[in-house]
């Protein structure tokens, strides 16, 4: 005789068949056996009323899920008040179903701006003031002229080494302006517009990217790992993913210091991948630290597209999984950013959580100078988005049309940064290099003696070669 | 005593002296009668060194051996170094009929077995002119206990390993309230070998901090919090699992400050128990001294005693470079009177654990407790070998270490490490390129074979370098 479950739905029984263990919902009780298979539907479906007969071996509850709310069914509330396991007490239910892989919905997205600069009727956002709104577009403007300088000096031999920010000024500039200064940045490598904001001078990135004795690296990294400690943004680190952790830990320290600060970290939708972001994630939320996770998922790592890099909804489901608020954002839209980034860190000092914010946008330019983008993806999808979906004109529009920027001031400006940037290169390059004694320091906090030892060798080298000795480093 | 040795150790040293002022011949093949003419193949040593029928061993430097005790009464008066390198000294020609009647006679000598290169070694002299030194003081007693490590103050506390750690943390904890804890079940659970017990309840959650299970995550968490100016304790449960740490480690804990120009500085200590156990298994017995040792920018140091398990702890805390500080799994239990006054250890110093004329033997960590053991039964064999506790793995204390190679001549490496790239191959590099001038013979190195460790514990046990194999390798060197 089969034994029924309770909680019957009308003619439609819930059976558990001792078919596979493995598929084992938490209701607890003996395993049962449909006594006839006529009409009679094996597993019971929300939506569906086709039954499986018994013995087909088919599934019915194997169909994808409309929505995850539909799991928990109405009439077993009354009937049970759930069972209680290692992390707290869960509702059972006898339909077994799984959790679809994906929602039919994507999770949507938060966005002040149309693409052509006009703001959304139903959407709320956090009045800009004028000034604010003129300093970011010129940060936008800057990073993006910066970038286009530099890049063609790398491309004339003058520097080594490039990565450009085209697409993604509004992610950069945005996101700083919604911060305050003490709040800590740990960057990936494409948030040059955010130590703009803060204050780093056109000179001052220049003289890293040349690695003159003025750069506050000494020279030791490559171009674009720029790091201040006085402007609060930690010294980029070329492996990625690896600032994740780090940025956990930071915001650790400030809350046992009880600061009135956040943390805020940027990667890209490569680094989700890296398990560094996994568990920083799970740390964050356990430890309950304020941290804010800015992924700018910008559709492509070096040459793989985010279709190969993850099979979820983007990065922003991510976030749930962990115990995380999360939001999606047009990435392209600053005055988005600008507003969920402010709340998001409202949230994180208040509240002592962890955010994660997924910027939706698109790496215009190639990964760095050295990749070609054209390789692998059609060069009218590029023109697509630095034209029709570019986050500088979209901002540009709006400011304009609110009478705080005109054409003749863009021409001045955009003429004006690039010679700036043009003049702080030649500037730079007359610097002369770190000294040789700056290859040895600082690997300790003071020199050892085994470095030292080292040093001297290489100088006895110098001295017995002093033609293939670099003219530009000082001894 | 090595004429006992188990067929398992590569050779043998039968020392008969059943004749007293008679010449004794050291057979030096494996248990098998010399006169037998069915010599032996060579035996290769895990050491490398390459036997073959005495007489035809052919060293680089001639070693010097004899039996102390029986050459005690023979050279007493015997001054000069001519007079006994002369008495001394025969070619491999005599050699040759010696030995096939001595072990029938037994008689007793002393062997210097030379290549060419010994005529005009000047390092005979020396060897001669030492012997005086050798001879008075062979027999001496020397203080076998590490009274380097004890203090002289005997109003000390005694304790045992993982409490004298504990209380280096908590020092620390209670001195600078930046020092915090960060690692897999720290907290209330006290940490797996109870280290941080009681931390915890005293500090608060957030100090003694319990993390998730990623190892690179926390060891990234502790950087970024350094970065921040505070000092965080990141401890592995097992050193093996901080492998998973590498990347941080490697690209950020060593790096950061000098990619940054200085401007954050990364004050971690890095600890956790490694080494071989009991019955572990392969994954839980990793020596990561070996892959860490190549990284710029860490330090490290090795404690083998409660006393500097507690010193070492407290500097590496208070020191600002990142330090890995790789404690034993079996020897949390060791206990020690301790002084009671604080202190804090040079992490660059090793430790002058027994001195000695005859040979230098380095070790570090576990292997210390080897080398003592066999050093007793050098001692009652008329040895007098110097043991020095390394205990900074980088970098090497070569001070000290160099003024003991230039004392004895003669360097034996124990260490715990595989034999491929560990702490004594890079030791021997070291000694070899700065001393090379005051080695009487090649280096010789004791480790771990290049095999995962076997969970059978008696293979377990002959994979780790035994007492029996230490003495074997002195004689073997001072001969």
């Amino acid at each position: 005789m089969a034994i029924w479950l309770a909680g019957r739905r009308g003619a439609s029984y819930c059976v558990k068949a001792l078919i596979s263990t493995t598929f084992r919902s938490s209701r607890s009780y003996t395993t049962a056996f449909a006594s006839n298979g006529n009409s009679d539907s094996l597993f019971f479906c929300g939506n569906s009323s086709s039954a499986a007969v018994f013995g087909s071996q088919r599934f019915e509850s194997t169909k994808a899920r409309q929505q995850l709310d539909l799991l928990s069914s109405d009439d077993d509330e009354e009937q049970n008040q759930g069972v209680d396991f290692p992390g707290g007490r869960v509702a059972f239910t006898s339909e077994m179903s799984f959790l679809p892989e994906s929602s039919e919905k994507r999770v949507q997205c938060y966005r002040v701006l149309d693409d052509n600069g006009y703001p959304l009727s139903s959407t709320q956002f956090k009045h800009v003031s004028k000034e604010l709104a003129v300093k970011m577009y010129r940060g936008m403007v800057t990073l993006q002229t910066m970038d286009t300088t530099l890049y063609e000096a790398q491309r004339q031999g003058r520097l080594s080494f490039y990565v450009t920010s085209y697409g993604e000024e509004a992610i950069n500039l945005a996101s700083a302006a919604a911060l305050g200064f003490d709040d800590l940045i740990l960057p990936q490598y494409r948030e040059a517009g955010v130590l703009l904001w803060r204050g780093f001078t056109l000179q001052e990135f220049v003289n890293q990217c040349l690695g003159n004795k003025n750069d506050y690296g000494k020279g030791r990294q490559m171009p674009i790992h720029y790091g201040s400690n006085k402007h609060n943004y930690f010294t980029v680190s070329s492996p990625i993913a690896t600032q994740l952790p780090q940025a956990v830990g930071v915001a650790y320290s400030l809350k046992m210091d009880k600061k009135d600060a956040c943390v805020v970290t940027y990667f890209g939708d490569g680094s989700t991948s890296e398990g560094d972001f996994h568990a920083s994630l799970n740390f964050a939320a356990v430890m309950e630290v304020p941290v804010v996770f800015i992924c700018r998922n910008n559709g492509w790592a070096i040459s793989t597209p985010i279709t190969e890099q993850f099979r979820s909804d983007g990065i922003v489901v991510k976030g749930q999984a962990y115990g995380i608020r999360s939001i999606r954002v047009d990435g392209n839209d600053a005055l988005a950013i600008y507003n969920a980034v402010g709340v998001a860190r409202e949230m994180a000092i208040k509240e002592q959580r962890p955010i994660l914010i997924e910027a939706l946008t698109y790496r215009v330019g190639h990964h760095s100078t050295s990749d070609d983008s054209t390789k692998y993806r059609p060069v009218d999808e590029i023109e697509h988005w630095k034209t029709a979906r570019n986050p500088v004109s979209i901002f540009r529009k709006w400011v304009q049309r609110k009478g705080w920027w005109s054409d003749e001031e863009e021409s001045e400006f955009r003429a004006n940064v690039r010679k700036q940037v043009m003049d702080a290169i030649q500037v730079g390059e007359k610097i002369e290099k770190p000294p040789l004694a700056d290859m040895f320091s600082d690997v300790y906090e003071e020199v050892p003696s085994n470095l030292m030892e080292q040093e001297r060798l290489v100088r006895d080298t110098v001295k017995r070669h002093p033609q293939d000795y670099p003219t530009n480093i000082p001894l | 005593s090595p004429n006992s040795l188990p067929h398992s150790t590569p050779f043998s040293i039968k020392s008969t002296n059943t004749h007293k002022n008679q010449k004794t011949f050291l057979n030096l093949s494996a248990p098998l009668p010399l006169l037998n003419k069915s010599i032996p193949k060579s035996y290769k040593l895990t050491f490398g060194f390459h036997f073959e029928f005495p007489h035809l061993l052919i060293f680089h430097n001639p070693p010097f051996f004899f039996n102390f005790k029986k050459m005690a009464s023979i050279f007493q008066g015997v001054g000069t170094a001519t007079t006994l390198s002369s008495s001394a000294s025969f070619d491999s020609n005599k050699f040759h009929p010696s030995s096939r009647r001595s072990l029938s006679e037994r008689k007793v000598s002393f062997l210097v077995v030379r290549s060419d290169a010994a005529k005009m070694n000047p390092g005979l002299n020396k060897i001669g002119g030492r012997a005086d030194q050798l001879v008075t003081n062979a027999v001496a007693t020397k203080p076998d206990t590490s009274a380097a490590s004890t203090a002289a103050s005997k109003s000390g506390h005694e304790l045992l390993l993982f409490e004298a750690l504990r209380e280096g943390l908590e020092e620390e904890m209670e001195r600078d309230s930046r020092v915090c804890i960060i690692g897999e079940d720290v907290g209330h659970y006290g940490g797996s070998y109870k280290v941080s017990k009681g931390l915890a309840p005293k500090y608060g959650d957030l100090r003694v901090l319990d993390t998730p299970i990623a190892e690179n995550a926390f060891t990234g968490m502790g950087i970024g919090a350094a970065m921040m100016g505070l000092r965080p304790i990141i401890e592995g449960m097992n050193m093996g699992f901080l492998l998973l740490a590498f990347n941080q480690i490697s690209n950020n804990c060593g790096m950061l400050h000098y990619t940054s120009g200085g401007q954050f500085k990364i004050p971690v200590v890095i600890r956790g128990p490694g080494g071989v156990g009991r019955q572990l298994g392969a994954e839980h017995s990793q020596r990561l001294e070996s892959y860490f040792q190549s990284i710029p920018g860490i330090q490290m140091v090795a404690c083998s005693t409660p006393y500097n398990a507690k010193g070492l702890m407290k500097a590496a805390i208070r020191s600002d470079n990142p330090v890995i500080l790789f404690e034993h799994v079996l020897l949390y239990n060791l206990k020690e009177t301790i002084p009671d006054e604080e202190y804090v250890l040079n992490l660059e110093e090793a430790e002058m654990v027994r001195p000695g004329e005859h040979v230098t033997i380095l070790t570090y960590s576990r292997m210390r407790y080897h080398v003592m053991q066999a050093a007793k039964t050098l001692v009652n064999k008329g040895y007098d070998p110097e043991v020095i506790d390394i205990r900074s793995l980088k970098p090497f204390d070569l001070h000290m270490i160099g003024n003991s190679v230039k004392k004895t001549h003669r360097v034996l490496i124990v260490e715990e490490c595989m034999r491929t790239g560990g702490i004594g191959a890079s030791l021997t590099a070291a000694i070899n390129e700065n001393f090379q001038d005051f080695l009487d013979a090649p280096i010789v190195c004791l480790s771990s074979q290049d095999v995962p460790t076997p969970y059978a514990g008696t293979l377990e046990e002959w994979t780790v370098v035994q007492p029996p194999q230490i003495v074997a390798a002195v004689e073997q060197l001072c001969r």
